[in-house]
């Protein structure tokens, strides 16, 4: 199996004034391709910087990250930006759609910054919202949407540039819990058809929807457990 | 094709806040409809003072002695300049301004231009209705006069006035001639004189100085061979003394009317230009202003792999956008302005394409210098910062 992500005693500390604070420490953590992972834990706990250095969002302290093979250790804003542009496909709790801009648009926005041509970035716009049955939306606003079509468009967008993960932050947070599965439903169908996918969540329950559950506390992984199936989360602390 | 979508989201953006948007263009509205109109005004003053000065006559000299402490010129001076190489003609002038004229109890101020046959060619002055002088009216000291629009509006109601009376200083002068209108220029009305002999006017007025001559070159060249000869011949005459005398010639007036109405514009234009600053000032600030409430949105297109120069481009396309609208206005508006300033106070007004060009291009200067620093401060936002900012 590929490995697309491996975390080497990754470390991430902040400094406030004169006080230093270890948000993670030393963690260790390999993804391999087509994985379904859930990451969980109390909030606190470390799973939002570890999504944003697997997001290469932020840079860590210490330790080494290989994305896809490359490491991120030194990179600069731009080439992160061009990482996360062409590796990472980013789904948020609440959405993070630009408002003024149609659906459409949102989801050509990632293609337009890797420099497809807006022709085809137009075409493979339009077939990433058809597969999440958005058609009939594509000159709608986000806010005339609902929030459960809001998360779709969403996925959409992080599917459009086929990248290497898909990284849910809470996804179904802002959704009620029907409008919750259907979007879990398509995560679990996007990994049946090959994507990796990385879920962050406090919610023991949505976690076991994965097929992997990597628990963090204070900045360590306490736990690491992985399942052949779906739904057969035995026993698991939340 | 990547900066064309740039340009259209930036549209949509600037678009969904008509009033904000509007009003931070209008400094740059105001700085180039200022720009605009001023130019105008300016280069349209300029072309009238040319035209003008060229309606004056060409190939024109004219000799004033300036000194009031010398006697003026005598008529052997007319006679020693008339044979110099280059001349064509050479038309003394005695001009007496402020003088009460009468006809019958209609009276009126006006200035009299006392000369010979001659001067009517030089100046290029003819007459609509009657005759010029002729030498016999010099030499006869005929009481004649030849007057202008004005007077016959003034004084003879708009009828004909040929073979009438006018009343200078106490003495009777019968009008001969009326002079074409020739419109206002630089100097005031150049229909408010009357003409009379040269001879007949220094008894009148008691005066023998001729301070002013009228010369006319026979062709351009030899308008400053002339101009030559006259320096030399002047200098002799006052013993070196150049203050006492100036000789004019056409060129020369012309280049210090252009000197002088060049330096007004380009005064205006300082004007114009500190507006314009304060309106780039207003740009800059709202663009501040849509940075931070922008922040979420410059997060989202961070995480989604915009390069920090993509951030960049698009605040600096978007605040050169409202500046261009703001100065397309500007150019609509100030177009308006020169056109009513003509048309309601009859001023000469001139639009050249290159100004227009120049103020929209500087437009578009002054949107992206002030864009610079906010579009800066976009593009360096951290996007966890900004993605977490609500």
């Amino acid at each position: 199996m590929n490995k697309v992500i491996i975390m080497k005693s990754v470390s991430k500390v902040y400094a406030t004034g004169k006080n230093t604070y270890r948000a993670l420490n030393g963690v260790n953590l390999e993804i391999d391709t087509g994985e379904f992972v859930a990451i969980v834990g109390p909030s606190g706990a470390g799973k939002s910087t570890i999504m944003n250095i697997i997001g290469c969002l932020d840079t860590l302290s210490e330790g080494e990250y290989y994305l896809d093979g490359t490491s991120i250790g030194n990179m600069n804003d731009n080439q992160l930006a061009d990482i996360r542009n062409r590796k990472i496909g980013f789904i948020f709790q609440n959405y993070n759609l630009i408002n003024k801009l149609n659906i459409l648009e949102n989801v050509e926005l990632p293609l337009i910054y890797m420099g497809v041509s807006p022709k085809e970035a137009r075409e493979r716009a339009i077939e990433a919202l058809k597969k999440l049955g958005l058609e009939g939306h594509l000159k709608h606003k986000p806010t005339e949407l609902s929030g459960g079509q809001m998360q779709r468009v969403a996925i959409a967008r992080a599917i459009v540039t086929k990248p290497e993960i898909i990284l849910a932050d809470e996804p179904t947070g802002a959704l009620d819990t029907k409008t919750g599965e259907e979007v879990l439903n398509i995560l679990k169908q996007l990994n049946k058809e090959g994507n990796t996918i990385i879920l962050i969540t406090h919610d023991m329950n949505i976690a076991k929807n994965a097929k992997r559950i990597v628990t963090v506390r204070d900045g360590e992984i306490v736990s690491d457990s992985k399942f052949e199936k779906y739904e057969e989360v035995g026993v698991c602390e939340a | 094709m990547r900066s064309l979508t740039l340009i259209k989201m930036s549209f949509s953006s600037i678009a969904s806040n008509k009033l904000r948007t509007f009003l931070t263009m209008l400094g740059i509205i105001i700085g180039i409809s200022s720009v605009i109109t001023l130019v105008a005004l300016g280069e349209g003053t300029k072309k009238q003072v040319q035209e003008q000065i060229e309606s004056l006559g060409t190939n024109l000299i004219t000799v004033n002695i300036t000194s009031r402490r010398t006697a003026g010129l005598s008529d052997e001076d007319i006679e020693l300049i008339k044979t110099k190489p280059g001349i064509k003609n050479v038309a003394p002038l005695l001009n007496q301004s402020g003088i009460i004229v009468k006809n019958g109890s209609k009276t009126y101020t006006t200035s009299i231009e006392a000369s010979t046959p001659e001067y009517f060619g030089i100046r290029k002055l003819e007459v609509e209705n009657g005759r010029i002088l002729d030498n016999s009216d010099i030499e006869g000291r005929g009481n004649v006069a030849i007057i202008g629009q004005d007077i016959v509006k003034e004084l003879y109601s708009l009828q004909n006035p040929i073979g009438q009376k006018v009343t200078i200083q106490g003495v009777d002068f019968t009008i001969i001639g009326v002079l074409k209108s020739q419109g206002s220029s630089v100097g005031g009305s150049g229909d408010d004189r009357i003409i009379i002999p040269i001879s007949t006017a220094k008894r009148l007025f008691k005066t023998d100085e001729v301070r002013s001559i009228y010369i006319e070159g026979s062709s351009k060249d030899d308008t400053q061979l002339a101009r030559g000869y006259l320096e030399l011949y002047f200098n002799r005459r006052f013993k070196g003394d150049t203050s006492q005398y100036r000789v004019f010639d056409q060129t020369s007036l012309l280049e210090t009317a252009t000197k002088t109405t060049e330096s007004m514009t380009l005064m205006l234009m300082g004007i114009a230009a500190i507006s314009l600053l304060v309106g780039g000032i207003g740009i800059m600030n709202i663009m501040l202003v849509a940075v931070v409430e922008r922040t979420r949105e410059i997060g989202i297109r961070k995480a989604l792999g915009a390069k920090r120069k993509n951030i960049m481009a698009q605040f600096l396309i978007e605040s050169a956008t409202v500046s261009l609208m703001g100065g397309k206005l500007g150019v609509a508006f100030g177009y308006l302005l020169a056109n009513s300033l003509k048309t309601v106070l009859s001023m000469s007004v001139y639009i050249s394409l290159n100004v227009v060009v120049f103020a929209l291009l500087f437009s578009i200067f002054v949107g992206v210098f002030f864009g610079i620093y906010p579009a800066s401060r976009a593009s360096k936002l951290n996007p966890i910062d900004a993605l977490r900012y609500e």
